[in-house]
């Protein structure tokens, strides 16, 4: 079993290897965890990360500046049905549309733009920057035995723009923040995270395990 | 609900932590990576590295500092100090640092933020206030920005100068009152409250705790997001849990996470 991390330049890639790196090891089947900017390897991966952080525009640039990536990467998850997890701007990148300064194509895998985070309680900062709790829309094997809800664990997010989707059936969490922000969707054999798992300790790891495991 | 940040920061010179961290039993209290690895399983919300290195040479030092951490913290890490160029900037995002503080070489260009903040997202780049209380002939006190560890003046107002930097790029705000560091009677809370309510993006309150009301006080009176404290944390005084049960029982959301 091969998870392949995508290197399209993308800040956090490190952090994000490492954590992957640290779930897979407490596996009974540890996985091989490969850093990679190799449309090849992406396409033959058997799970496939999208890290990403930064504006969504310049990431989309990221993923285009690498010759056949987006080809590999849809065909390995579209056609292949490989599992994927986009991380962040990672995560953004899977909707119709970037709102964020320009408008930007994504891959249009969840219906929806990613837009300005608005709180109505103008007191409340953006970015959308610390540790907050989820609340599940639907169930999910990446879901399972972790503590949501109010009382439940916290993730920690750090971003001012989220995807507004436009089927509720693809919102798999969401968190409070002046209003309800998207935190997690999937459909299909993809999912992605707003927040950072790779920087929401016990928590996040505990989720990228639940998604190694993850067998659509 | 969203949760209100308790941040340690540790001083780092030449890859080694300055005065040691003494809270726990630690093998090495002078490494970096260790105490954090201790600030992380305590329930630290974020850890802040600030490099105090004078040398060139030995700033290599702190990029291993920093990728070590990552490789062991799963938790969010901000390196300050002698951040001054693009490149600077994209050595630690890349080594692991998820946000990257900017002082002085904001101050001496304010373009700096904006460069920054373009190339890597308003969410990593935070700008590092220090401010000092001045007193104005004939008019009234204000806040000025002050670098060099609170040596140099440079006559900019500091509310106008964090709405600049936020206009700029500039994510978040980390305010440090240089009349208030290191004195033990809590955050500058008219400073920090001034700051707070005239700029958009969170507000970190540093300089002057020395209890756990003040943590409080920081948010309630000053309005931060999150408080940055050193001294309190890494001699034992306090644990993280206890500031954060203090905390709570002050009514302030916070995050218990085992």
């Amino acid at each position: 079993m091969t998870v392949a991390i995508i290197d399209y330049g993308s800040g956090n890639l490190h952090s994000a290897a490492k954590a992957f790196e640290r779930a897979a090891r407490s596996m009974e089947d540890p996985q091989a965890i490969k850093v990679t900017r190799d449309p090849d390897a992406v396409y033959r991966a058997d799970c496939i990360v999208l890290p990403g952080v930064g504006a969504f525009a310049d990431c989309r640039r990221g993923v285009d500046a690498v010759d056949g990536m987006l080809e590999a990467l849809t065909e390995a998850v579209r056609v292949k049905a490989r599992p994927f997890f986009g991380i962040c701007v990672g995560m953004q990148l899977m909707a119709t549309r970037g709102k964020e300064h320009v408008i930007t194509e994504g891959f249009n895998w969840i219906g929806g733009d990613v837009e300005k985070i608005e709180p109505r309680d103008v007191s409340l900062k953006v970015p959308h920057m610390g540790w907050n709790t989820l609340d599940m829309v639907r169930e999910h094997p990446v879901l399972e035995r972790l503590p949501l809800g109010p009382k439940g664990r916290h993730a920690y997010f750090v971003h001012s723009y989220h995807l507004n989707a436009a089927n509720e059936a693809d919102v798999l969490a969401r968190a409070d923040y002046g209003g309800p922000v998207t935190a997690i969707v999937g459909k299909d054999t993809a999912i992605g995270t707003q927040f950072h798992p790779e920087k929401s300790q016990r928590f996040g790891l505990a989720l990228i395990a639940n998604f190694l495991k993850w067998k659509p | 609900m969203f949760k209100v940040r308790v941040i340690p920061c540790l001083d780092v010179k030449d890859g080694r932590v300055v005065k040691g961290v003494n809270f726990v039993d630690l093998r090495d209290a002078g490494d970096p990576v260790e105490a954090a690895i201790a600030y992380d399983a305590a329930g630290a919300d974020e850890l802040t590295f600030l490099d105090i290195t004078a040398t060139h040479e030995n700033r290599g030092i702190m990029l291993d500092v920093v990728r070590r951490t990552a490789e062991a913290c799963f938790m969010p890490l901000t390196v300050g100090g002698g951040v001054r160029t693009v490149d600077d900037i994209k050595t630690l995002l890349r080594s692991g640092a998820d946000k990257v503080s900017i002082n002085s070489a904001a101050v001496s260009r304010r373009e700096f933020v904006k460069e920054a903040a373009e190339k890597y997202g308003e969410q990593c780049i935070v700008v590092a206030i220090d401010a000092k209380r001045v007193k104005r002939a004939g008019g009234s006190d204000r806040w000025e920005i002050f670098t060099h560890g609170g040596r140099n003046a440079t006559g900019i107002d500091a509310i106008e100068y964090a709405q600049e930097v936020v206009a700029l790029g500039a994510g978040e705000i980390l305010l440090t009152s240089m009349d208030r560091d290191g004195t033990r009677q809590g955050f500058d809370l008219p400073l920090t409250r001034a700051i707070a309510d005239s700029v958009p993006v969170p507000v970190i309150a540093s300089g002057g705790v020395g209890n756990l009301d003040h943590l409080v006080d920081g948010v309630r009176e000053g309005h931060a997001t999150g408080v940055l404290a050193a001294s309190i944390f890494h001699f034992g005084e306090f644990t993280i849990r206890q500031a954060k049960d203090h905390m709570v029982r002050a009514g302030l959301p916070m995050r218990l996470d085992p």
